[in-house]
């Protein structure tokens, strides 16, 4: 009997487009190892177009907000998040 | 006592950290660990004869002699750089010994350290002493160069496990890095045979940071609001070394950490009209126009 995993690819791009480049990345493994699982130490993909054409489905991306008022020159967290999910059928 | 000097504090502003290699002598780097085991044992003891300092305590009146870590702390290349980005008398914030035992696999999430704070500019530093040489895998701090004037809140940016750019402090011993309080970083699995020992302080400014370092070059190394990549622009300037662009910055996101570290700039020399690539300038010639006075 086969069970399903999800693993988790968060992918910070250089551009609010999905083919911007990887910037940052962070994998969070469902299926324990028991899958495939990308590279820790260098970017698993140059953009994130290249996920998906790795098989990892694209579950989420960051909306675009205007700064708000006084805060335009502010920074803070990485604005182009974009999130992937792959599953794992384990048996 | 040797200060920094501008092209050093320059650096500080761009990448919120300065790295001073070797800086402890050998003995002293040595001597060390024995004090450091007994603040460990003794921090959380009340009758521990080993105890740090009060916080608020002036950075002068902390680990008085005999200490090893007073005479690190007063070594004078030591006391030159906490002078010049913290002023002539700081006070104790806190410091911890952070031991790593072998083979401690525990990996910290990146974080900045205490709060979220809304200060435009004064800042607080923090020294991280590195008492015996640390090679790669060996716990060295992870750290993320040119974060430390984002506004974040401590773990909220543990979500990142890999930013292009980001070090790990690999070092030879006795080494000193100074972080700006903002910086962004890590503790690191020690995956050595060997305890790893890493002593952090953190100090407050007491006095407004404005030229405390050594501003003999000042003058030929600080630039105009013309300094501007797209006209004239001189190649030895410290606008020159505010257009540094982290490996792991978006582009959109790089022309807002110029603006971050010339304002951060104009904090520290007192000129107003200091500018990177024209950007504030252009900005307030706009809001002039439109509240003349």
């Amino acid at each position: 009997m086969s069970v399903v995993r999800q693993q988790v690819l968060y992918l910070w791009l250089d551009t609010s487009s999905l083919d911007g480049r990887v910037l940052g990345w962070a994998f969070h493994d469902g299926a324990s190892g028991r899958g495939p699982t990308p590279p820790a130490q260098e970017p698993p993909y140059a953009t994130g177009v290249s996920a998906l054409g790795d098989g990892w489905c694209l579950l989420q991306s960051s909306q675009l907000i205007p700064s708000h008022p006084g805060m335009e020159h502010t920074t803070s967290f990485l604005k182009h998040e974009f999130v992937f999910e792959r599953r794992v059928e384990l048996t | 006592m040797t200060l920094l000097t501008t092209k050093e504090m320059a650096r500080f502003v761009a990448r919120g950290h300065l790295r001073f290699d070797a800086l402890v002598p050998i003995d002293l780097n040595e001597r060390v660990v024995e004090e450091l085991e007994a603040l460990t044992r003794d921090r959380w003891r009340p009758d521990g004869a080993t105890k740090p300092p009060a916080t608020g305590t002036p950075l002068s009146a902390c680990y008085p002699s005999p200490s090893v870590l007073g005479e690190i702390l007063r070594l004078p290349r030591v006391q030159g750089i906490i002078r010049s980005l913290v002023g002539r008398e700081p006070v104790f914030d806190h410091d911890f010994v952070h031991l790593r035992e072998a083979g401690d696999l525990w990996e910290q999430p990146l974080h900045a350290d205490a709060i979220i704070d809304p200060t435009q500019f004064a800042f607080d530093v923090q020294l991280f002493y590195f008492p015996h040489e640390l090679a790669t895998g060996e716990g060295g701090t992870r750290f993320v160069p040119g974060t430390h004037l984002r506004r974040v809140n401590e773990l909220e940016v543990g979500r990142y496990q890999h930013l292009l750019g980001e070090e790990h402090v690999c070092c030879p011993a006795g080494t000193i890095v100074v972080f700006h309080q903002g910086l962004w970083h890590a503790g690191q699995p020690n995956r050595s045979d060997r305890r790893r020992w890493m002593y952090k302080i953190r100090l407050n400014a007491t006095e407004r940071q404005l030229q405390l370092w050594n501003t003999d070059d000042l003058a030929t190394l600080h630039n105009g609001p013309d300094d501007h990549i797209f006209a004239r622009f001189a190649d030895d300037s410290v606008a020159k070394q505010f257009r540094h662009k982290e490996k792991w910055c978006d582009n959109a996101d790089y022309r807002l950490e110029q603006v971050q570290r010339a304002r951060l700039w104009r904090y520290l020399t007192g000129d107003e009209t200091f500018d990177v690539d024209y950007y504030l300038t252009r900005v307030e010639r706009h809001r002039r126009l439109e509240s003349p006075s």
